[in-house]
């Protein structure tokens, strides 16, 4: 048997245990799910030396051969993704081991957490279109419901706002699927890009991409269809704002329009270049106007939202560059930026703990009594802004890179003087939070949630000095995997099965 | 919530043993005529609403409900993802048909069709019970 | 040609529904309609003239049958669109409860 359904089978089992083992022993949900995905992160690890080896893992279920069945891809990219989905679940769970004691009713929340990881995954290792947009409504839905937890009102209208935009975007995402069907007959990836070869560069190809970038736009939050996040992010509870930040959007955005950009529609910057072009300004769009506006916020969590928008941009920007450096910085900044921003919410949870108020003028001076999470917060903004050597620098770099390599010389000047936005913005929560004089009586956050921002510091410190083997290792292949292009359907219907 | 009159509880009396026998016919003639797992739960479904809105129902009564049903839905799922594994056990793949194939148009036929199809109406069944409960029956109740 | 037209114009009714509806329900009936759309265009799309429904009753297959592939995915689709409709009509009912009012202008707790 092959390790590759274990990515989506164990997060829905545990996903439906937790009810049953709820009523009867109340600890257990939260050992339930930090096992799971510790044991999703060691599978993670031995899919990626996997990839290594073989490039492509295919697994066919239930043996039916590919145009037939499904069947679930598994190459570097998506080996990538799964790392980074199961470091940021991990750290989610750790946290909200004591964030989560005052809300009730918790084994709703381990439970629809794990449908969201199970969702997650499946996105990421699976090669077939229909199965993608299933497992795509999974992962949303729960973060509906996620986002509306405690059960306020300013949760619940930030749901249902984030419900309606989310609900659209998936829709066209179906209503496209019918149109490709309709053309190719097939819902097997590889098979949809052999068969849209004959259709290159008609005005139905180019209707279909404008669709599905317009849904995954929506999912991913790139201005303008971004005004769903500053509401949704801030009124869910801390771990799941850092799990919709740090990977959420990513997956179901950027993974799922890249995959099908590069892999599926075969197009590169050679034979395409408007529309890269068209990227490279969303993405220029994104950081600028929603770095703008996040200088004027005045709640914690609202500023790191419109922060997420603003990285979003540099990761289409990165895509936008489309050689190799720029691809291999867009896939760093994903684990960069997840990292980071993971950390950045889950510091954003310890002082909302503390102090029980999210607006940056009524927080008392917290750096003295609150020293971890202030010094996790430091770490995590240094690395967002791009300094080395933390990973954050290193990802901005490959990008600048490939920039000044494709000959776009203007783009490299603006990245770098952009990052100039994110410190100033950053920079206002580090005086107003962690900076103010006063003495206040908050105690310092628990210890689990303490060692949940301890590991994520310590993986930004840790990639980024090592920066060369994860370059290598991981980053590389997984460009070279986007890069193939139309390689990808050849490398489905001849690979090999692979067992355990 | 209040019942409703004695008319309506004569014929639910005499309907609902009808409705819910279709039900079942439906789910497990799935592989073989139109219908299979969702609709047959979705009928099923409808008995027990149906069963709720004629004889009204105490807080408490409904609360038991909810739980049974939160219960029901677990067991669906885990029944379904159970002969999903079996398959690898069996077969080597994950969801391979592993029971024998039968004879075609009979009822025990398909391999493991029919099983899945009672699990899927068991979970929808339950879920959707679950979601008339929390729409229409229960009103503000807090538990744990 | 006409009838996938007409989906298209049923889908285009429901976003205007979604988009300019003050009444939050109208917003959930818009939805429906959409989905209603989309799953109507996909199992027209199955179709093949003169061809039987795709139910086998005899052991010889002689006839033609219609596409069964976009009648097995739209009932996946309905089922995700059911599970979305409940969670939708279950916030606007706890929306209701706080605000005592289905109107999305009264509801503008969150700024900006």
């Amino acid at each position: 048997m092959s390790f590759i359904p274990l990515f989506f089978v164990l997060p829905l089992l545990s996903a439906f245990l937790i009810p049953i083992l709820g009523k009867i022993f109340k600890p257990l949900v939260w050992i339930v799910s930090t096992v799971v995905s510790f044991i999703l992160f060691i599978i993670a690890l031995y899919g990626l030396s996997a990839t290594r080896v073989i490039p492509m893992i295919v697994y066919k279920m239930g043996n039916w051969p590919p145009p037939l069945g499904i069947v679930m891809a598994f190459d570097s990219y998506s080996a990538l993704m799964v790392l980074v989905i199961s470091i940021l679940v991990f750290a989610g769970c750790l946290f909200s081991l004591r964030y989560m004691s005052h809300y009730t009713g918790q084994w709703k929340f381990y439970s629809l957490l794990m449908l969201m990881t199970a969702g997650m995954m499946g996105i990421c290792i699976t090669g077939d279109l229909f199965n993608m947009f299933v497992f795509l409504e999974i992962a949303a839905i729960s973060s509906y419901a996620l986002v509306a937890f405690g059960v306020g009102p300013e949760e619940l209208e930030a749901s249902f706002k984030y419900m309606v935009m989310g609900e659209i975007g998936g829709l066209t995402f179906l209503l496209s699927i019918a149109l490709i069907y309709a053309k190719t007959s097939t819902l097997n990836l590889a098979d949809i890009s052999n068969s849209l070869q004959a259709i290159q560069g008609t005005t139905f190809f180019w209707m279909i991409l404008g669709m599905l970038l317009f849904a995954f736009s929506i999912k991913a939050a790139l201005v303008p269809f971004h005004s769903w996040l500053p509401d949704a992010h801030p009124a869910a509870p801390a771990p799941i704002s850092s799990l919709l930040s740090g990977v959420f959007i990513k997956v179901l955005g950027i993974y799922t329009a890249s995959r099908l950009i590069f892999n599926v529609f075969g197009l590169s910057r050679d034979t395409a270049p408007l529309f890269f072009n068209i990227l490279i300004g969303l993405g220029f769009l994104s950081i600028i106007f929603a770095g703008l506006t996040a200088l004027n916020q005045k709640d914690y969590k609202r500023l790191l939202g419109f922060s997420s928008v603003s990285q979003i941009g540099y990761i289409m920007l990165g895509f936008g560059i489309g050689n190799f450096n720029g691809v291999a910085g867009a896939l760093f900044f994903i684990l960069a930026h997840g990292v980071a921003k993971g950390l950045l919410f889950l510091t954003s949870g310890a002082v909302v703990n503390a102090t029980g108020t999210r607006e940056l003028t009524k927080i008392p001076g917290l750096g003295e009594s609150m020293p971890t999470t202030a010094w996790s917060f430091r770490i995590g903004a240094l690395s967002l802004i791009g300094l080395p050597p933390l990973v954050g620098f290193f990802a901005k770099f490959l990008i600048v890179l490939g920039a000044v390599e494709a000959g776009y010389l203007w783009i490299a000047i603006a990245a770098v003087v952009l990052s100039g936005l994110t410190l100033a913005y950053l920079l206002k929560i580090e005086n107003n939070v962690f900076m103010k004089q006063g003495k206040t009586n908050a105690k310092q956050a628990p210890y689990t949630m303490r060692l949940a921002m301890v590991l994520l510091v310590v993986l930004a410190l840790a990639l980024g000095i090592g920066f060369l083997p994860i370059v290598e290792w991981v980053i590389s292949p997984a460009a070279h995997a986007l890069l193939r292009g139309l390689e990808y359907s050849q490398l489905v219907f001849s690979s090999m099965t692979f067992s355990f | 919530m209040k019942g409703m009159s004695l008319i309506v509880k004569t014929m639910t009396n005499i309907v609902i043993g009808f409705i819910f026998i279709y039900g079942v016919y439906i789910i497990l003639h799935g592989h073989l005529t139109p219908g299979g797992g969702f609709a047959g739960g979705v009928i099923i479904a409808g008995a027990f609403v149906l069963r709720l809105l004629a004889f009204g129902g105490t807080t408490k009564s409904e609360k038991k409900s909810s739980t049974a049903g939160s219960v029901f839905e677990s067991i669906g799922a885990l029944l379904f993802i159970l002969i999903a594994i079996l398959g690898v056990v069996f077969v080597g793949a994950f969801f391979a048909n592993f029971l024998p194939k039968g004879i075609p148009f009979h009822l025990v036929s398909a391999g493991i069709i029919p099983i899945c199809n009672i699990a899927i109406a068991i979970k929808v069944g339950a879920g959707l019970f679950s979601i008339f409960l929390a729409l229409a029956a229960m009103k503000y109740v807090i538990e744990d | 040609m006409i009838i996938f037209g007409s989906c298209i114009v049923l889908f285009l009714i429901g976003l205007y529904a979604i988009v300019t509806k003050r009444n939050l329900i109208k917003i959930a009936i818009g939805f429906a309609l959409i989905e209603y759309a989309v799953n109507l265009l996909f199992a027209l799309i199955g179709f093949r003239s003169g061809a039987l429904a795709p139910i086998i009753t005899k052991l010889d297959t002689t006839h033609a049958f219609v596409d069964p592939i976009p009648q097995a995915l739209v009932l996946t689709a309905i089922v995700i669109a059911l599970g979305t409709t409940a969670l939708m009509l279950t916030v606007i009912l706890r929306i209701y409860n706080h605000y005592k009012t289905f109107d999305i202008a009264e509801i503008k707790k969150l700024k900006g």
